[in-house]
């Protein structure tokens, strides 16, 4: 036997179950008390923040074409300047007033959640071309048994979008419109298809 | 949550390599039709390989100053002054590492659960089984500098779930865990040693590999109770490992 390379296996994943809320949004179950606040719960933003404000509408819509309403949705992003507020963040300091991440249930009763938050700058690619502007998706809900990965585009960024490394790795080019938002004022909607002919692009990363 | 909290944490140097990736054929298929709202909500698409970029590989940091008193006590965290919640109670104690066995300090670990009787605090939530008023089913926690945490609560009952006519989950907590990386995000649930009824759930069977089961099974430590109080479960956590940036691979000319 060779030597061993003394690697552990990652903890298997199980489905956040219909319940994940009184983990994750006590407050949002009438829970209250616990927690002052649901983490992440809030506006991204503040007075200070810099960069343009927008909201990000985002539902998950099943096989069956229906908008799921137990889902948990959580971003991340870069700031204005294409900056993480991260301790792994080695380019800069970022923002001390956004802290990039977010997390919200989708309605009850809509099947809807609304982030408001500001357009992230553009952060390169691990080669140094710049991505265009996205924001990190996980998503997880009861009959999903591992979160899912994906990205949201700005639909009026279109020359960068045109040029993103990420995107152009998409084989079958119909589907990139998958991952892009489309602009109405300054609401970006989103709506991620987890099975069917409009599936979303999800990332193994 | 602000920068500076995140820096406090620890002043080592913070880790920027890309994760190693991940081991699909451990964790559950997305479609796995014995439990069946899989059937609905599972990708069937292949998933892109996307080699961390920096939006993978750094993630938010969370301070200790997050969390109250009784944030990681869910014995007291939703009971009345002077009341306790009803139930057996343990505490559960472990360590979050990460595939190279390293500690991970930092991790904001977060936990829900059924109570005694297998009811859970939500409206969605039909078991007659009683709600315990003094019990919420919420806590959190925050590793420290070893990755070692701990908190204290009741032992969850097992309920029923409309799956199959008769199914019902082993008692479980339900965990969140928010390593160093975004694409570390994970959550799972965790079962107790000797339980039968771990092997019949099919939420549990949607896990192909006993040996990755088995590593969701608390022990039982009745070296670690708190004698004439309660009795202590084992569980440790593993998160994804980095590479090492030994020899960084860049463009020439950058
Ligand atoms: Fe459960």
């Amino acid at each position: 036997m060779p030597q061993s390379l003394d690697r552990l296996k990652e903890s298997p994943s199980q489905t956040a179950g219909p319940y994940v809320h009184i983990g994750l949004t006590p407050n949002f179950v009438d829970i209250r008390g616990v927690f002052d606040t649901d983490l992440g719960s809030g506006p991204l933003v503040n007075d200070k923040t810099r960069g343009e404000r927008i909201e990000i509408r985002v539902r998950i819509i099943d096989g069956a074409g229906a908008p799921i309403k137990d889902a948990l949705v959580e971003i991340w992003q870069a700031d204005a300047d294409g900056l993480h507020n991260s301790p792994s963040e080695l380019r800069g300091t970022a923002d001390p007033n956004f802290a990039g991440w977010g997390r919200l249930p989708t309605g009850m009763d809509t099947g809807e959640c609304v982030f408001r938050t500001i357009k992230p700058g553009r952060v390169p690619f691990r080669d140094g071309r710049p991505m265009a502007p996205h924001v990190t998706f996980w998503i997880v809900a009861r009959g999903i048994n591992i979160g899912l990965h994906t990205r949201m585009y700005f639909g009026d960024e279109e020359a960068a979008n045109a040029e993103d490394p990420v995107l152009a790795r998409i084989e079958h080019r119909h589907r990139v419109e998958t991952l892009i938002a489309p602009r109405e004022g300054d609401v970006y909607t989103f709506d991620v298809h987890l099975q069917g002919e409009r599936e979303t692009v999800f990332f193994d990363i | 949550m602000t920068m500076a909290e995140g820096n406090m944490l620890s002043n080592r140097r913070p880790e920027t390599g890309a994760f190693f990736q991940r081991d699909r054929t451990w964790h559950p298929p997305a479609f796995a039709p014995g439990y069946k709202s899989t059937v609905l909500r599972s990708p069937q698409k292949a998933l892109l390989s996307l080699d961390g970029t920096l939006s993978e590989i750094t993630g938010p940091a969370f301070g200790h100053n997050l969390i109250g008193e009784l944030d990681d006590d869910l014995i007291h965290n939703f009971a009345a002054p002077g009341e306790s919640a009803i139930g057996p109670r343990i505490v559960v104690y472990g360590r979050v590492l990460d595939e190279r066995g390293k500690g991970v300090p930092g991790v904001l670990l977060e936990v829900w659960q059924a109570n005694a009787g297998g009811r859970y605090r939500h409206k969605r939530d039909g078991y007659l089984a009683a709600l315990d008023p003094n019990f919420g089913g919420c806590g959190r926690t925050i590793t420290g500098e070893d990755g070692s945490y701990s908190f204290r609560t009741v032992q969850p009952g097992p309920y029923p779930w409309p799956n199959g006519p008769n199914d019902w989950r082993p008692a479980h907590i339900h965990f969140s865990v928010f390593g160093h990386g975004f694409a570390q995000r994970l959550i799972s649930q965790f079962y107790f040693e000797g339980d039968p009824m771990i092997w019949k759930c099919p939420i549990v069977r949607t896990i192909p590999d006993r040996a990755a089961i088995e590593t969701l099974i608390a022990t039982l430590d009745m070296d670690a109770t708190i004698p004439m109080d309660a009795r202590a479960y084992k569980f440790d956590i593993v998160l994804r490992g980095r590479r090492s940036s030994m020899f960084e691979n860049r463009p020439e000319g950058n």
